[in-house]
């Protein structure tokens, strides 16, 4: 009897719980929460509330890796938002600081789709573009000095509550709620994988894989000036030299153990969140470890390697093959 | 055809460049680029110190790349200017340059950092802050203020393997050695950031029973401070009064929150490195005086006593 696959997601899940658990082992108030100041507060929350941002990230990335591209600009655009957001936070209300962030990040998603999609430049080249040179503009942005604000609208976005749930962690939720009713609810998803699994079939059924491209990065802009806007308002300023600085990679690496191939096609959006989740659970236990810094990133890449070998299905094969039940032909 | 044209354009830029009334000092200062806030400060700094002694600056901004550096100096060097300032991006690669500063007589003074190099007469002298120094002015402050009590010590450190993380940790370890009641019970890397130095200050009053058993924070910047106070707050505790404040750098905006009361020190990293420059240069010129091969900067301490709200008026406009 050969063994099954394990269920999409039972992997990513069963592994956000087991570091939750190993977290509980090293510190035991782990789980404690409380209210404080009207906000959930204990270390299981700042799990949810730090990882907000990459979550953020990974939500709009996830539907770029489903068509086959890549987003290396997230990074810069968190900046670019938060930068915008920052600057105009003392003089404006605290919706024109988000549409303006908002729309900034929407500009600069549109300028990659449309360097991979018009221009047909590969996707990782034509990001690098703006992960590089968004940084300056964000520096250009701020002076290169770190913008602080005073607005306690803007500051809520980051630090306030919502039934005493975290303004970050309510965010992602929405966000990841209107963008499942898009791309679940509707057919665009499926229009997403079949561009990712094969463009040109795509083309020839009558979809409009162009279309479909440029949507997703802009989707995937708008995801990352959120979670810049978020950044900004966390630290009650915006430093663009920091905000978001490699944050791209691990928004890739939260879709990918999220089970998304960068090969495009079929994708996960919830995964991709928990995927993020795991990255945070993974550096929250780090600091309350209370191992040496030097040790952080090490540790990162072991756990990150064991989540991504549970799910390697050449792995499962051998499973298969070494298991005592395995039918002998 | 194209290298001689690029040659005259340089010339011609270089000729427009220079002011009607020529002053008596002309310096060019290759600066590594907007890196961060403090360099933006020590760029407009050494504008307002060039311009109170009446020398004419020339800046070149490097962007972090070391051959740009290179190329500002060798620039320098044709337009003959009467010395230069270089902020070394790296340490080693210089020898080449600094050699045919040499051969045109041209004395370099290098700012902030240092070089390696196995001749130290290629520059004249080296303006530098004592990072290890800086720490220590922190943990004597420190072991000072909480005088016999026992006081538990957080410490935020920059980024893992950088030479002023290494150091200031250095520093604080030896000012507080000599105090057994003064102990450091977690430390860990914020990046020099706001973002990271907020999240590790919630893990550590989280891990620290709700940061109850913190008698004091130390952390290698201030922007890290910055972010480590909000933490504080809100998790329900008054940073200054429940748990002290101490870190590095003295930016605009620890000023402001010494002066709530939410930070209770800093120590200064002068973004004035070109003031002592500018004197040993005149000196050296004047009097033929040979300055020492490293001038130390002052790593001055500042608390709630040293008027931090006019001294945040003074340095907000610095470009920090």
């Amino acid at each position: 009897m050969p063994i099954r696959l394990p269920r999409a997601g039972t992997a990513q899940i069963a592994a956000f719980l087991a570091i939750l658990a190993i977290n509980w082992m090293v510190s035991p108030q782990f789980f404690d929460i409380r209210l404080q100041d009207g906000r959930l507060f204990g270390s299981i929350i700042d799990v949810f509330n730090r990882g907000a941002p990459v979550a953020l990230l990974a939500i709009g990335m996830v539907l770029v890796i489903a068509t086959r591209g890549i987003d290396l600009s997230v990074g810069a655009v968190m900046a670019i938002a938060g930068a915008i957001a920052a600057s105009l936070a003392d003089s404006q209300p605290v919706w024109v600081c988000l549409a303006a962030a908002l729309a900034a990040g929407a500009v600069c998603g549109l300028w990659n789709g449309l360097l991979v999609a018009i221009f047909g430049i590969q996707p990782i080249v034509a990001t690098l573009i703006l992960m590089v040179a968004g940084r300056g503009i964000a520096q250009l942005i701020t002076e290169g000095r770190i913008v602080t604000f005073a607005s306690p609208d803007l500051a809520a976005l980051g630090g306030g509550a919502l039934l005493g749930v975290p303004m970050p962690v309510v965010l992602t939720a929405i966000a990841l709620i209107v963008t499942l009713a898009l791309v679940r609810g509707t057919a665009l998803g499926l229009m997403i994988e079949a561009t990712g699994a094969n463009a040109r079939a795509s083309r020839l059924a009558g979809i409009d894989t162009t279309a479909m491209t440029v949507a997703v990065y802009v989707w995937c802009g708008i995801c990352a000036a959120l979670a810049g806007v978020v950044a900004a308002a966390d630290i009650r300023g915006a430093d663009a030299n920091n905000a978001g600085l490699w944050l791209e990679l691990d928004a890739i690496l939260a879709v990918v153990i999220g089970g998304t191939s960068l090969f495009g096609g079929r994708f996960s959006i919830p995964l991709a969140v928990v995927g993020a989740l795991i990255i945070q659970a993974m550096n929250t236990g780090i600091l309350l470890s209370g191992y040496r810094p030097e040790l952080n990133l090490v540790v990162k890449a072991m756990v990150v390697l064991a989540v991504l070998l549970i799910q390697s299905p050449r792995l499962a094969d051998i499973r298969a093959y070494l298991s005592p039940r395995r039918a002998r032909s | 055809m194209t290298m001689k044209a690029l040659f005259c354009a340089t010339a011609l830029a270089a000729v427009l460049a220079a002011p009607a009334l020529a002053a008596d000092l002309t310096v060019g200062f290759s600066q590594i680029g907007s890196e961060s806030g403090w360099r933006a400060a020590e760029t407009s700094v050494t504008k307002i110190e060039a311009e109170k002694r009446g020398i004419d600056l020339k800046i070149a901004d490097a962007q972090q790349k070391q051959e740009n550096q290179l190329k500002a100096v060798r620039s320098f060097i044709a337009q003959g200017v009467d010395a230069i300032f270089i902020a070394p991006v790296v340490a080693t690669g210089w020898d080449n340059v600094l050699e045919e500063a040499k051969d045109a007589e041209i004395p370099v003074i290098l700012l902030d950092r240092t070089i390696d190099t196995a001749d130290d007469s290629l520059y004249l002298t080296a303006v530098t802050s004592d990072t290890v120094h800086e720490g220590r002015v922190a943990g004597e402050w420190l072991a000072k203020t909480v005088g016999d009590k026992d006081c538990s010590i957080v410490e935020l450190q920059g980024t893992v393997g950088s030479s002023p993380a290494i150091n200031r940790k250095k520093g604080f370890d030896e000012a507080i050695a000599s105090h057994a009641n003064l102990k450091i019970i977690r430390t860990q890397t914020g990046d020099f950031t706001r973002t990271k130095g907020k999240e590790v200050m919630e893990s550590f009053i989280k891990a620290e029973n709700g940061g109850k058993n913190i008698c004091a924070l130390y952390a290698h910047n201030d922007d890290m401070a910055v972010g480590a106070i909000q933490a504080i707050k809100e998790a329900g505790l008054k940073p200054g009064t429940d748990i002290l404040v101490v870190s590095i750098d003295a930016v605009p905006d620890i000023f402001k929150a010494i002066a709530d009361g939410e930070a209770n020190a800093t120590v200064e990293l002068t973004p004035n490195m070109a003031g002592p420059a500018f004197d040993a240069l005149i000196a050296f010129r004047d009097a033929g005086t040979k300055p020492p091969k490293w001038i130390q900067t002052e790593s001055k301490l500042y608390t709630a006593a040293d008027d931090p709200a006019g001294e945040y008026e003074a340095r907000k406009n610095l470009g920090y």
